[in-house]
């Protein structure tokens, strides 16, 4: 193994020209990689993002919605990152071990090929018992297949989402210390590097069967543990890789689109934050959903609105234990503010953190602010209440039962439910602007009530006043049908007495408020298809002026509502292989798609897409098998609302 | 030597240790911790490290006592300025002396020397544990000043 280290160099070795045919070259500018070009490693406390140059551009430690580490992600320039990658001209591929979340970038180069493998190690609680495992740990390893390939090494942290540049520390044979703070990080490899003050780099050519391990560790409350390089890696990869892979095995779904909803239960279960059970949206904040514009979010909580999704796919897939998790957050979480809910947490179930804009980051492709915090967080957005109540009575009727106070709790949010539905609220999309009486919360008020009655009707739910909630949910109903039905256009519309047209209408059949098949619902989906589509098979949220990309998930929902019977079957599949094609190279979606380009938008990987991909697989696998669809309602409620609506 | 005084104080006194300790730890000042670090001992557990650490630091808090109260007996008055001086040189013994030797005793602990190895790779604490943070030799010194304050004030000498 050739050393040559690389002190005082400048930092224009760092490749991340995307050049035709995915050929790169060292000498190109800096240039930030398009958000597709991202691959996600996690242990399911934290996340990293790295590109397909073997840039790991994002990093927050202890949890996913700490200060990053590295924000490169969000500013080229002064983010920070750890980038490993060869010096010669390259090609690339990716993928990860199969059912894991362990990430492998080949590179080729003109005379040899080399493996960067990319994870955050797991193991099961046995081994951590006989074992020191750090509690936050990355490892980096590039393995020469054939040849020789030379590789720059660039590893520059910095602390505050970029804010500060962190001093770095030659402990000889310990490694590297960083110190931020009370916390300390530890980089360990097996060839010496060259260290300035503030960064950390080198150049190493590697031959056919030579490897470069890296061991990056954070440690706040106690001494860390300091890993050993050479075997141990290996074996800590091996136990990943397995730990992963039973993971995955566990799951029951045997339907159509296998390994894209097996890749997509990954992606959920790397965005779920074992200590508590909750899953956040995503694992990053500000990616923008317009390029240069400023629809830049922090999706790093937990949002209620993918309750009901969520628990569907995780009880689909046979993931009984991660949905117990799930709602045990989602009750402790609550717990706080019942009967009132908010519409998002952090981890712990605290209120997610006041918004505050970072303006000394650039932003992604210079899309301005960026944001960390979320001031959603003080919206009233009424459907959230039928979210928690879907997914508790989908909870249930898949063997799930809950304590006393429990029952009581979800009376409660039934009776406020009662009180307040008819309020305008701002809505399941979040703008910033005034209230409005959306007819998806209304959908969803009518969904809440519905289920509390499900689940008194079978015994559930004791102290459930039946009678007053069947009235209330009449009176949506009634609501619903006369004033978010538009005769004029033969549609439903986003809200009470208005014209416009929103996506997710297509949720009235997916929460069981009116058959997919029925006329009113053809009607209503044949006018979003024509007015909402995106010129492809995708569709937009709604209409902006200027649009925004297609929202991913919405088009899952599509794909779901015609195997729900808005469709036939094979449209359905043809909707959902269509898709399929925009995910990345690794199998990942972004919360939006650029219709034009393909281009992933927002925040990345993006959990609430992924319940929706798996929720589509599910619908279409059971319509196949004939089986009963949607069991989140009781046969008795489902029954009673079949009367149908002429248009 | 009163037994119960010190059986009493010398266990208040460590309790006291304790939470100062914690306290630092959790204002990010020090990673010193030495329930953690005691326990890894016996068991690479970290659950376990730290209640039988815990167990282990109030022992031997109740053995560093003993000493203490000797030298009370000795001068025979107990007060809050002679235990702060006692616990003075407690601290800078435990920073200047058994801390740089306890990669050499600790069997979980890496050495400067010769890195981390498979069975040794608990971050050692270097230089008056500084390896653990700045500040990590000023906690050291306050708790155990508070340490010998509260056994001088409270221990009542035979």
């Amino acid at each position: 193994m050739a050393l040559r280290l690389m002190a005082n160099t400048t930092p224009a070795f760092n490749s991340r020209d995307r050049g035709a045919s995915n050929a790169q070259s060292a000498g190109s500018p800096l240039r930030q990689a398009a958000i597709q070009d991202y691959g996600i490693i996690g242990d399911c406390r934290s996340a990293a993002l790295i590109s397909k140059d073997g840039s790991l551009d994002w990093l927050c430690w202890p949890r996913y919605d700490s200060p990053a580490i590295f924000a490169s992600l969000l500013d080229t320039d002064r983010g920070g990152h750890w980038r490993i990658g060869p010096v010669q001209p390259y090609s690339v591929e990716r993928k990860y071990i199969k059912n894991t979340n362990v990430l492998q970038t080949t590179f080729k180069v003109s005379d040899g090929s080399a493996v960067l493998t990319d994870l955050m190690p797991v193991s099961s609680e046995e081994y951590k018992r006989t074992a020191f495992v750090p509690d936050h740990h990355l490892v980096r390893q590039v393995e020469c297949l054939f040849g020789s390939v030379e590789f720059d090494i660039d590893f520059c942290p910095r602390a505050r989402y970029g804010l500060t540049p962190l001093s770095t520390r030659d402990f000889g044979k310990l490694g590297i210390q960083i110190h931020s703070g009370g916390c300390v990080y530890w980089l360990r490899c097996n060839v010496p590097l060259a260290i300035e003050e503030h960064r950390v780099s080198g150049r190493v050519t590697l031959h056919a069967g030579e490897t470069l391990q890296f061991s990056f560790t954070y440690s706040e409350e106690s001494p860390a543990i300091l890993p050993v390089l050479g075997k141990s890696i290996g074996e800590s990869i091996a136990r990943s890789v397995e730990w992963w892979q039973q993971w995955a095995d566990r799951t029951e779904y045997r339907g159509p689109y296998r390994d894209a909803v097996v890749r997509s239960a990954l992606a959920l279960k790397l965005l779920a934050y074992a200590p508590s059970g909750a899953i956040v949206a995503a694992s990053t904040t500000s990616l923008p959903e317009r390029p240069g514009g400023d629809l830049n979010w922090d999706y790093r909580y937990c949002w209620l609105r993918d309750a009901s999704l969520t628990i569907r796919a995780l009880l689909g897939l046979g993931y009984r234990e991660e949905a117990a998790d799930f709602m045990d957050w989602m009750l402790m979480a609550t717990r706080r503010t019942r009967p009132e809910l908010r519409i998002m947490y952090d981890v712990y179930g605290g209120s997610a953190p006041a918004e505050r804009t970072l303006d000394y980051l650039r932003g992604y492709a210079d899309s301005r602010p960026v944001r960390v915090g979320n001031a959603a967080r003080n919206q009233l957005q009424l459907d959230v209440y039928g979210e928690v109540l879907d997914a508790a009575a989908q909870y249930c009727f898949h063997g799930g039962s809950f304590d006393r106070e429990t029952q009581k709790a979800l009376v409660g949010f039934g009776n406020y439910v009662v009180k307040h539905w008819d309020c305008p609220d701002e809505g399941i999309w979040e703008p910033r602007g005034e209230r409005q009486n959306h007819t998806h919360s209304r959908l969803l008020c009518w969904t809440a009530l519905d289920r509390l009655i499900s689940l008194a009707e079978r015994d559930f739910v004791k102290n459930v006043p039946v009678d007053e909630f069947r009235r209330h949910r009449e009176a949506i109903r009634e609501q619903l049908c006369k004033r978010a039905w538009n005769p004029r256009l033969k549609s439903y519309v986003s809200t009470l007495d208005g014209d416009g047209l929103d996506a997710c209408l297509l949720s009235l059949s997916w929460y069981g408020f009116e058959k997919a098949d029925s006329s009113r619902m053809k009607s209503t989906y044949r006018l979003l298809r024509r007015e909402l589509g995106a010129g492809n098979e995708l569709i937009y949220r709604y209409r902006t002026d200027p649009p925004e990309g297609a929202f991913a998930i919405c088009s899952f929902w599509e794909a779901e509502y015609l195997a729900l019977g808005g469709g036939s079957i094979d449209e359905s599949h043809r909707l959902f292989r269509d898709l399929l094609g925009y995910q990345n190279d690794i199998g990942l979606y972004g919360e939006e798609i650029d219709p034009a380009t393909g281009d992933a938008l927002g925040n990345f990987p993006q959990a609430f897409t992924h319940v929706g991909l798996v929720s589509a697989a599910l619908s279409l696998r059971e319509r196949e098998e004939g089986a009963e669809q949607l069991a989140h309602r009781s046969k008795d409620a489902a029954q009673s609302d079949q009367t149908e609506v002429a248009v | 030597m009163s037994l119960g005084s010190w059986l009493l104080w010398g266990f208040l006194a460590t309790l006291a240790v304790s939470i100062l300790l914690d306290g630092s730890q959790a204002l990010g000042l020090t990673r010193m911790n030495l329930p953690y670090m005691m326990g890894t001992l016996f068991t690479p557990d970290r659950d376990r490290a730290k209640v039988y650490g815990f167990l282990f630091h109030v022992l031997n808090g109740w053995v560093f006592s003993l000493l203490y109260v000797l030298i009370f007996e000795s001068l025979e008055r107990a007060t809050w300025w002679i235990g702060a001086i006692i616990g003075l040189g407690h601290a800078l013994v435990l920073l200047a002396v058994v801390v740089s030797l306890m990669p050499g005793f600790h069997p979980r602990m890496a050495s400067e020397r010769h890195g981390p190895s498979a069975n040794r790779m608990l971050e050692p604490p270097g230089f008056l544990a500084l390896n653990y943070g700045w500040p990590t030799p000023i906690s050291v010194i306050v708790t155990h000043l508070v340490f010998g304050m509260i056994l001088g004030s409270f221990y009542h000498v035979a």
